[in-house]
């Protein structure tokens, strides 16, 4: 019996979910996954998803994945926000609302862990995967195997913080898991060890990703694309996995020095022993303040193109832009104190980080005014896209607004952890980085998939998330200047805060009409995607290189390597066209194509029950892992048998057939 | 139905929304911008003074944006279109410089209000300053006055116009000391102690709480600080001065049990030295650092 106890771990019976809420959302969650099991054995549908999808490491079908797995943690994560606005919504005086205050902490825990690491990066690197290397004129991307690597280590992190909802629980101590909160003395559970190691496999995940797509625009650009011929979102996202590789480490010492903590109880972050929790706070905001830009970079990027596109115009102040990234790039390293100026720092410091703060605010104003300046004397067309553009400039501005005030320390002094704050950076978050990431799948869809989405819904789910996201947070906003601090279940009536919340849970209500819009809109699409068929490859009239191949981009994207000797290379190409520039015959040549990779699902299934094992204490487990883990990576890294080359003729036929199909020549 | 009463109907009903919205925040208290006490309102002034600085350029990007969108319409022929124009060292001169030219001012407010601001910095006043020392429990406030010799848990009462001296320590985790409408908070944290001054210059009781998530019972972890005359101020200690309980060593370590929304209770004397016993708790090896230093 010792032995068998020894062998689980700290698993037990006990780990089921005990309230009707948890049980509820573990059984739903359950059997929605078992239809789709279920779905797909009935369709015979498992080798095409195996072959097309799960181990394909084309980055275009990767970053379709990427966005799949993030829109369903939309869903996840937005639940989660609409459970936490009814529980402050109606716990009122005698009534506790729906659940209690330790759920009410797992789920606004989770909220924040998932909508940050499983949405927002999940669509960041869904989008760069679908467009980067399209952009560059680049066939895939540096190291094709590690970018799938990446995708699955990310996926396995997304499936171990929703097993936390069936198996044990989640933390409660938020998504940054303050010492010594998260300490083993008071978060005794298995939570802490959930987020620990979700976070950290899905960490090293991002941490390739950054050093892939780093050396993707290092070196994989087109013949003639100098740095400063790089399309906007390229420089972008430059910015983006620069930080990435600078930030990511920090993260991956600092989820592991807190597991030493809780397992073999060393002292780095707690209350005695000569442990510093205060350490831990600047450790994981060192890592934290990047990764708000990180989240956002990618988002400007996508905006620079969607402006310029949609004015018909060239982007305003390419320079300044280009400056603008750099800046917030390094200064993004040196605000991080700003998130505890309540910490006790003398004056010298928190004056220091909070006129770095405000810095930063600088680049950010000219980004945003350039976007304007490229709107001047341009041929607006208002598709999708653009509407999510001005939304972004409408809350932006003000969400900036509201960061330059906190950046004054004895402002901050008023405004910390109450729900200003969380206004605040849900309207960055939510008005930039997801905006962004909905006008970038709108605009670049139609080059994955072959055909527009529907205007209509698009329209529909912007305003619902526009007008929606207006009373959910204004609400919140004023409840900040009101007192009122974030992560409360219950408060007082004499307060007359009811009110306010009610309203915000009305807007939380119809941002999920939003979502639903969303997906109304894609399976819309679907269905009517005859009528919306994109012929040319071109529907937008864009600009770059990606625009100039056929849509559906074929798998190996470019049939003939592009030469570039314009900022908006096929802008360019197809003015010289119209003054009569001759369309040359291709010239075909044989292409290396990657082969698919099983060994990435290999290697993110044994990371997964690693990290399942690391929660639970089954050392055994994870020690298997681990080795099947290193196996897996030597038996592919020495492998030879990685690439096959498409022949000349090949490319040909494929290319002549695409024609053909699109019906033109 | 017509389009244009569509959007009638539609500003009519956004009027009736904000006039009820505008009715009900009237009778609210804004605690952050109702300060009752020289820091809160240095504070709530500087919350107003960067806001203002940034409508420099808040207004022109919203004119900017409205215009731009109605007048360089697809549909609108008569605007002009310059496919080529990509740039204007005058325009971009200006948006480099004004934002740079307003972080510069706020930079000059920023570092100065820290400074003065400093949580740290003692009140100057010709009254003698009143120390309370506070701790951070699992969940509830408890509050020390070393020269009064009493304590009280989630209830302390003090003279108006009388500097206050904070000295602040946890004996769980994390928790942050806010009083609103006195001003900006500071964190309380196990093993150290940090500083806050304040001052009432009004009668009132204000609402205290902590604002750093602290577990199961951290929603209930508010107190009340009621500013009083200093007559009655005096009355008050001696009524807690007759309260039966006294607070040892004993006493505090059945306080220090977990417990939520506990109500005000009160020690005629509290163990000389208490304060220092709870911080001592958490000294380790190599000691902590009683204020971080960079």
């Amino acid at each position: 019996m010792d032995i068998f106890a020894n062998l689980l771990g700290k698993l037990n019976w006990h780990i089921f979910p005990q309230d009707t809420l948890t049980r509820g959302a573990t059984v739903s969650m359950g059997l929605i996954v078992i239809a789709l099991f279920v779905f797909i054995t009935f369709k015979k549908k498992w080798k095409w998803l195996w072959k097309e999808w799960l181990t394909s490491v084309d980055p275009k079908k990767i970053g379709v994945m990427y966005i799949v797995v993030a829109l369903i943690m939309l869903v996840r994560g937005g639940a989660d926000a609409l459970l936490l606005r009814a529980q402050q919504a109606t716990s009122v005086g005698t009534s506790h609302g729906i659940m209690s205050a330790n759920t009410f902490q797992q789920i606004f825990s989770a909220h924040g862990t998932i909508m940050i690491f499983f949405v927002g990066m999940g669509l960041m690197f869904g989008l760069i995967n679908l467009v980067l290397p399209l952009q560059i004129g680049a066939r895939d991307v540096a190291f094709p195997f590690l970018n799938l690597t990446s995708f699955w280590l990310f996926a396995a992190g997304m499936i171990l913080v929703n097993l936390s909802l069936g198996i044990g629980d989640f933390s409660a101590a938020g998504w940054l898991a303050y010492p010594p909160l998260s300490e083993l003395q008071y978060s005794p559970g298995v939570g802490v060890d959930y987020w620990i190691w979700s976070l950290q496999i899905a960490g090293v995940g991002s941490l390739l990703s950054g050093v892939n797509f780093t050396a993707t625009i290092i070196k994989m650009r087109a013949a003639g694309m100098t740095l400063m011929k790089m399309p906007m979102f390229v420089w972008s996202v430059l910015g983006c996995v620069l930080l990435i590789i600078f930030a990511f480490p920090i993260l991956t010492v600092t989820l592991a020095l807190l597991f030493l903590d809780r397992t073999i109880g060393t002292n780095f972050f707690t209350a005695s022993g000569g442990g510093n929790m205060m350490m831990y706070i600047n450790l994981i905001w060192a890592w934290g303040h990047p990764e708000v830009y990180i989240l956002i970079l990618p988002a400007f990027g996508v905006f620079s193109e969607v402006v310029a596109t949609f004015s018909r115009k060239r982007l305003f102040g390419y320079t300044s832009m280009v400056w603008a990234i750099g800046a917030i790039t390094i200064l993004s390293f040196s605000v991080w104190l700003h998130h505890f100026f309540t910490m006790g720092a003398g004056a010298d410091v928190n004056g220091f980080f909070g006129i770095m703060t405000m810095v930063i605010a600088i680049p950010t104003g000219v980004k945003i005014f350039n976007w304007l300046a490229t709107m001047y004397r341009g041929k607006i067309s208002f598709k999708t896209p653009m509407f999510w553009f001005l939304g972004f400039v409408g809350l932006f501005t003000v969400g900036g607004v509201a960061g330059v005030v906190m950046a004054i320390p004895p402002a901050d002094f008023q405004l910390h952890n109450s729900l200003f704050l969380v206004a605040h950076f849900h309207t960055m978050i939510v008005g930039g980085v997801l905006f962004g990431y909905f006008a970038g799948i709108n605009y670049w869809f139609p080059k994955i998939f072959g055909f527009k989405l529907h205007e209509g819904l698009g329209r529909c789910a912007f305003w619902c998330w526009f007008v929606g996201f207006l009373l959910a947070f204004v609400p919140l906003y004023i409840l900040g200047l009101m007192g009122a601090t974030r992560r409360i279940d219950h408060y007082s009536p004499s307060l007359g805060w009811q009110p306010l919340f009610i309203v915000a849970g009305i807007g939380a209500v119809i941002i999920a009409i939003g979502v639903a819009f969303l997906f109304l809109q894609l399976v819309v699409s679907i269905i009517q995607r005859k009528q919306n068929l994109d012929k040319t490859g071109d529907p937008w009239n864009g600009r770059t290189l990606e625009w100039s191949i056929p849509s559906p981009a074929p798998f190996y994207n470019f049939a003939v390597a592009p030469v570039v000797n314009d900022r908006d290379a096929f802008w360019a190409i197809k003015q010289a066209r119209k003054a009569g520039d001759k369309v040359e015959k291709p010239k075909y040549e044989d292409i290396v194509v990657p082969k698919n990779a099983p060994a990435s699902i290999i290697i993110g299934m044994f990371a997964l029950v690693f990290g399942f094992g690391m929660i639970w204490h089954i050392w055994w487990l994870s020690i298997i892992c681990f080795i099947g883990l290193l196996l897996t990576i030597i038996v592919r890294t020495t492998s030879d048998d990685t690439e096959y080359v498409l022949e000349a003729s090949e490319v040909e036929k494929i290319e002549t057939e695409l024609r053909l199909k699109r019906g033109y020549a | 139905m017509n389009k244009k009463y569509r959007y009638l109907v539609l500003a009519l009903l956004i009027i009736v929304f904000l006039f009820f919205a505008a009715t009900y925040l009237h009778h609210q208290n804004f605690e952050v911008l109702n300060p009752k006490g020289p820091i809160a309102r240095q504070e709530r002034n500087l919350i107003y003074v960067a806001l203002a600085l940034s409508l420099i350029v808040v207004i022109p990007v919203y004119t900017l944006l409205i215009v731009f969108s109605v007048r360089y319409r697809e549909g609108n022929k008569k605007a002009k279109y310059s496919p080529n124009l990509s740039g204007n060292r005058i325009a971009e001169a200006i948006w480099w410089i004004v934002p740079t030219a307003i972080i510069g001012v706020l930079a000059v407010i920023a570092w100065n209000s820290s400074h003065t601001l400093d949580p740290y910095r003692p009140i100057s006043s010709d009254k003698q300053p009143i120390t309370i020392q506070v701790v951070a429990m699992d969940w509830k406030w408890l509050f020390i006055y070393p020269q009064q010799n009493i304590a009280s848990v989630n209830y302390f009462e003090f003279p108006k116009n009388t500097p206050l001296n904070f000295e602040i320590t946890s004996d769980s985790v994390m928790n942050s000391f806010w009083i609103p409408q006195l001003g900006g908070q500071i964190y309380a944290m196990p093993g150290m102690s940090t500083q806050l001054h304040l001052e009432a210059t009004s009668v009132g009781s204000f609402r205290g709480l902590s604002a750093n998530i602290s577990g199961d019972g951290f929603a209930g972890m508010n107190f009340v600080a009621k500013s009083t005359s200093e007559t009655d101020f005096n009355s008050w200690v001696y009524s807690v001065k007759n309260t039966p309980n006294q607070l040892s060593y004993n006493e505090y370590n059945i306080l220090d049990q977990p417990s939520e929304n506990n109500p005000p209770s009160f020690y005629s004397t509290a163990q000389n030295g208490l304060y220092n016993t709870v911080i001592d708790k958490y000294v380790g090896p190599g000691g902590q650092m009683s204020r971080m230093s960079m």
